[in-house]
């Protein structure tokens, strides 16, 4: 019996890495092309500046994504987070330098995570619902509690930190210069810690197994409950740690300004080849999405196309890129129909 | 009495009101091969449950190698040998073969660093133990049933195994499938290992067990060597009711075929196929289960509409491109999967039984006829006998008999000319199957034409005028069921 | 064949029906108890019903949508996009019709509101395609679309407000009806009274149900998914141009980020009224009750000006938690299968 579709497509259609690696380095090109900037020393240090903090938040809700739950509520953690360590700290008039402001957004982070963790993993609560009212919660208590106002002076430890440059990239033909903050070596290390942890350690595969089947994890002797609850408190560490760093950045600790980019953090990350629905991805695809949106973001400008229109394009491109996914699903299936009856066959 | 690998003796277990067991006794020695039969309720999977420690009974003990427990966990049963495979092989499809199959031994050893060449290693020595071909690195999601299952043997011999229970293996699995496992059955019997099967299948239970055990509505009725067991002693015990065996005689045969197939094909699935279907008629399409018979079933209904030839229904050439076509010329479809295809578990029995025929029982916008639709429910609950207190319940409530019931409801509802049913008693119990088949007569004897496909030889035989067999996509033998028997209709399908 | 034998027994089965249901009403008549003996003059005035009655419509008509689009197992996150986009567009239009006096002529209001429903069901067929022609899963499709739309907004109005129409436009919508009944809460309950009739009277409705869940079992039953689908996400496209058009009024203003805030709190909004975001269950009256509930708890907030009125963040995703986790305790009596086909 002749099959319709030649197999090889079936290891194609399977890997979504390379698709995005080639939309990412045709847009690349094309920019590069129109503008003649985009390879540019400042250029790329800019992008990579402005990947830390998305790219970590992006590390979060992959997590998240692969155990088969959502959570919308990681820039609303994050910012309680940072906000009120800000807050104290300023309090305190604190002069110190960079470690205490982390430990202690860490420490109220994954607090906030085990508080998610709590909901989803040991009641079993659907993970979109728990995790859009803990964001509403998390709101509650920042704008409430905390009284949020901008704080336009943040510790002086903090402002350092933020403004201290790995190194500068200057542009010969602009003059323009960049600086690398130190922030991206932080990301880095984030994200070879989780590359390490999903792919060497059961903890990892643990996740992935729990988003596969909850049901096969358990009964493979998976502790299904504990390992929810502690990824939550991991991705709520991860988040208030790109809060941090977003704060020291900005030189400022605004309380909703990274509110709402919980859309286009998840559609950079399913984008990347991450299943909406659990237990496939890899962070390497997660990373191609992020930056894709990221530099949709940020170089549209250097292709000549004014900043309003970016949303226009991040639309389309979630439009287009989850279209596309949604298709090789289809073809996938066809594809396995029809080996089940080539197999028989033989 | 020392011999006895696993004994549990005067088990009670009853949940919130309902008594699953009562008094039920059972033993397995190594190496013996054995039958767990019984309708959907008689406590079978409750039994399985307890044995595995999942479920600890209300009273009663059960004795592993000469030691005996009154409660015992899951962790105390894996230690003691005890296996059991579940109908979803407890697989993760997202992984790899690899992964599927060392994770268990790695959690068992409270790894917490993943070595990828000792998983390897692992899963080699694994599948090495049953002669199984794989590729380690398939994702899991992509094979065929038959290999997830033989993954889920793999791992579950990994662990100084003594008993494997195996819930209904043999469901979505050919006829050579079939045969492998029980080749390795009698495999891992050689080796000492005792196996406990779950199935209400016939032929399995007389095919490979030695001996068996019959629980009905919680109770022991029946249990000893297989050899003193035959089919209406099976029934007997099963449903506590005796079945006179009935075939189908066609009454009233229409002149004209109501349904016509002319030289029909699907690219890649089967082609050539030309029958015709009488009034008063019903045919059986069997085959194995690459034989093109479900495509053909799914391209009658429009699901799979065909590539080539045409259909017919009185006379008129039809055109079905879509599941609303083949209703619109009174044509029903009885799905495989009666859970996902043919049900909405979650909603009411009576929205399950009209949906099919809701745009009759519309006035004016749209608007549903209340007194017509609340009529209709009560006339297909009495008629096919849906046992139920009341028709807003969830349709999940029911047994699977009941279920196909509603199924059958809603088409009939529809007033129908044609009914095709695709696998019509798989996993419905002996009384309900019987009652089916009793429905099914009658319908044709009202002048509806039906097309049962089905690989149960017996059902076929019994319910058949005439019986088409498919091989390779194509017809290869069209038999009349009274000329002919399950021996001769094997030979044409293998 | 209910033995209803005394008013008790009666409510008990009527209440483990509609648990949640009940479960809303209960909270608010405590919270109206509780207003009733605190703050009793400044909340039961009815200024401050008319307001809370006046302002909800917004988001009130964007729920809607939402719930139609969850009960068939999808979700709509392009209410606000769709919301704002046609404020806009009607926005440019009102300046277009307002004469030299800033007046606005008679067919003014009726032609936008024509064109807002048409605008709505163009953006909701675009929703409802990607949904059912191209297989994409509804949280991404309408994430994406709604950043599309907002797209739109921003590069049409360069992130500017519309504004320089008639007063007009505002001063009818913004007006009440015998001096009472607010006109954009008539809109809201027309809307809610028009989805309530389709989804429990007619044949449309028991599709939906049965479509959201399971689409394959539809398919099967002979449903036209494609068409049910592409009328759910129209229909919701509709309700929320109409709740951009009360935004409009409301804010005599249009611009591309109002109601940012608008498209979890109507996720929210729905889940807390009992609508299942895997599909198949609901009903507008726990909508219309969680919102009342929720509307109820903010204004009466209001009332205590030593407490920030941002607590209400907290307290809506409080109510949700605690609604969830009582529906988890009551549940587990009851345990149904547990199906993890769908997404969350």
């Amino acid at each position: 019996m002749k099959t319709t579709t030649p197999i090889s497509l079936k290891k194609l259609a399977g890997r979504n890495e390379p698709y995005i690696f080639l939309v990412l380095f045709a847009l690349c090109l094309l920019i590069e092309f129109r503008s003649g900037q985009f390879f540019s020393s400042n250029n790329l240090v800019d992008i990579a500046s402005a990947l830390i903090v998305p790219g970590l938040f992006a590390i979060g809700a992959f997590l998240v994504i692969i155990s088969g739950g959502i959570d919308v509520s990681f820039p609303a953690l994050a910012s309680l987070s940072v906000y009120a360590t800000t807050k104290y700290l300023l309090d305190i008039q604190y002069e110190g330098g960079i470690w205490l402001p982390i430990v202690i957004a860490l420490a109220i982070g994954a607090l906030l995570g085990a508080f998610n963790g709590l909901f989803i993993g040991y009641f079993r609560l659907p993970a979109l619902i728990v995790t859009l009212g803990s964001s509403s919660v998390f709101k509650g208590i920042m704008q409430g509690a905390l009284n949020s106002k901008q704080l336009t002076i943040i510790p002086v430890g903090m402002r350092t930190w933020g403004t201290t440059a790995l190194f500068t990239a200057r542009n010969p033909v602009s003059g323009l210069t960049s600086r690398m903050p130190v922030a991206f070596i932080v990301f880095l290390i984030v994200l070879g810690f989780v590359f390490f942890l999903m792919r060497y350690t059961m903890f990892g595969r643990s996740i992935y197994a729990i988003g596969g089947s909850e049901t096969s994890a358990h009964r493979a002797g998976f502790n299904v409950i504990r390992t929810k609850v502690v990824l939550y408190i991991m991705v709520g560490m991860i988040a208030s740690l790109a809060g941090v760093i977003r704060v020291c950045m900005m030189q400022q600790a605004h309380p909703t300004n990274m509110l709402g980019m919980e859309m286009n953090i998840i559609a950079g990350v399913v984008l990347g080849g991450t299943a909406i629905t659990g237990g496939r991805g890899t962070l390497l695809g997660c990373m191609l999405g992020t930056l894709l949106i990221v530099i949709v973001e940020n170089s549209l400008i250097l292709l000549g196309i004014p900043t309003s229109w970016k949303s226009v394009f991040t639309g389309a491109l979630i439009i287009i890129g989850t279209g596309i996914s949604a298709y090789q699903v289809i073809l996938m299936n066809r594809i396995k129909k029809t080996k089940h009856s080539v197999k028989e066959a033989a | 009495m020392s011999e006895s690998l696993l004994k549990a003796e005067g088990i009670y277990k009853s949940f919130v009101g309902v008594q699953a067991l009562k008094n039920v006794n059972f033993s397995i020695k190594s190496g013996e091969i054995h039958c767990l039969a019984g309708e959907n309720g008689s406590g079978k999977s409750t039994l399985i449950k307890i044995i595995s420690g999942v479920y600890t009974p209300d009273s009663g003990y059960i004795e592993f190698d000469g030691k005996q427990y009154t409660k015992i966990t899951p962790i105390e049963a894996i230690n003691n040998g005890i296996q059991v495979i579940y109908q979803d092989f407890s697989i993760f499809p997202n992984l790899t073969v690899m992964e599927n199959l060392a994770f268990n031994s790695e959690l068992a050893e409270g790894r917490k660093i993943v070595n990828w060449k000792r998983m390897r290693t692992i899963a080699e020595e694994a599948i090495a133990k049953i002669n199984f071909k794989v590729d380690l690195d398939a994702y899991v999601g992509n094979l065929t049933v038959a290999e997830k299952q033989m993954i889920a043997i793999s791992r579950a011999l990994m662990f100084n195994t003594k008993l494997i229970i195996m819930d209904e293996p043999t469901t979505a699995l050919t006829k050579k499938e079939v045969r492998n496992l029980f080749n390795i059955i009698l495999k891992l019997k050689e080796i000492g290992i005792a196996i406990l099967f779950v199935s209400h299948k016939l032929n399995e239970v007389f095919e490979i067990s030695e001996n068996f055990t019959i629980l009905r509505s919680g109770e022991l009725v029946a249990s000893g060597s297989t050899s003193d067991l035959d089919d209406r002693k099976f029934s007997y015990y099963m449903t506590g009711r005796e079945f006179i065996p009935r075939r189908f005689k066609p009454v009233n045969l229409s002149e004209k075929p109501i349904f016509e197939a002319k030289h029909i094909g699907l690219s890649g699935f089967f082609e050539d196929i030309s029958f015709s279907l009488r009034r008063g008629e019903i045919i059986g399409i069997t085959g194995l289960l690459d034989s093109g018979r479900t495509e053909l079933a799914l391209s009658m209904f429009g699901i799979k509409p065909i590539s080539h030839g045409s259909f017919s229904i009185d006379g008129k050439q039809v055109q079905i491109q879509s599941p609303r076509d083949a209703i619109e010329h009174n044509l029903g479809y009885v799905p495989e999967d009666r859970l996902t295809e043919g049900l909405f578990l979650s909603q009411s029995i009576a929205d399950n039984i009209i949906i099919s025929e809701i745009d009759r029982l519309a006035k004016r916008a749209g608007v549903v006829d209340q007194d017509k639709r609340k009529e209709e429910i009560e006339r297909w609950v009495q008629e096919l006998s849906i046992a139920t207190p009341d028709s807003n319940n969830a349709c999940q409530t029911l047994s699977g008999g009941n279920q196909q019931r509603i199924v059958l409801a809603k088409w009939l509802a529809c007033n129908l000319d044609i009914l095709v049913l695709n696998g019509p008693t798989v996993g419905v119990d002996i009384g309900s199957k019987h009652d089916i088949h009793g429905i099914l007569h009658e319908l044709a004897s009202k002048g509806l034409g039906l097309i049962i496909i089905s690989d149960d030889l017996p059902e076929i035989v019994e319910n058949c005028s005439k019986i088409l067999v498919m091989k390779a996509g194509r017809i290869v033998a069209e038999l009349k069921a009274d000329e002919t028997d399950e021996k001769s209709i094997l030979s044409y399908m293998l | 064949m209910m033995a209803s034998r005394n008013p008790l027994q009666q409510f008990q089965q009527m209440y483990s029906k509609d648990r949640h249901l009940w479960r809303l009403i209960f909270m608010i008549v405590i919270w109206m108890l509780f207003m009733a003996i605190t703050r009793f003059n400044k909340f039961y005035s009815m200024i401050n019903f008319q307001t809370m009655a006046a302002q909800f419509p917004e988001f009130g008509l964007m729920s809607l949508g939402v719930m139609l689009c969850m009960i068939t197992g999808g979700i709509d996150l392009s209410v606000v996009g769709v919301a704002n986009l046609t404020s806009i567009l009607m926005a440019f239009l009102l300046i277009n019709l307002t004469s030299a006096t800033g007046a606005l002529p008679v067919y003014a209001l009726p032609l936008v509101f024509l064109l807002a429903i048409l605008l709505g069901a163009a953006f909701g067929l675009f929703n409802g395609l990607l949904v059912s022609k191209f297989h994409i899963p509804p949280i991404l499709a309408t994430m994406g679309s709604g950043e599309l739309f907002t797209g739109i907004c921003l590069a049409i109005t360069n992130g500017n407000a519309v504004s320089k129409f008639s007063r007009t436009y505002a001063n009818t919508i913004n007006n009440r009806l015998f001096d009472l009944i607010p006109i954009q809460l008539i809109f809201f309950v027309i809307m809610a009274v028009v989805i309530w009739f389709l989804l429990s009277k007619t044949v449309f409705g028991t599709k939906l149900y049965l479509l959201g869940t399971s689409d394959t079992a539809a398919r099967f039953s002979g449903l036209n998914n494609t068409r049910l689908l592409l009328q759910t996400y129209m229909l919701s496209s509709i309700c929320a141009a109409l709740g951009g058009m009360i935004m409009l009024a409301n804010y005599n203003s249009a611009r591309a980020d109002y109601g940012t805030v608008y498209t979890l709190q109507c996720v929210l909004i729905v889940v807390l009224g009992g609508v299942s975001p895997v599909g198949g269950k609901g009903k507008i009256s726990g909508v219309v009750l969680a919102i009342i509930l929720l509307r109820l708890l903010e204004t009466g907030l209001n009332r205590f000006p030593r407490i920030s009125s941002y607590y209400i963040s907290l307290i809506w995703g409080g109510v949700l938690i605690l609604v969830m986790v009582l529906n988890y305790f009551t549940e587990n009596r009851h345990p149904l299968p547990r199906d993890a086909r769908r997404a969350k």
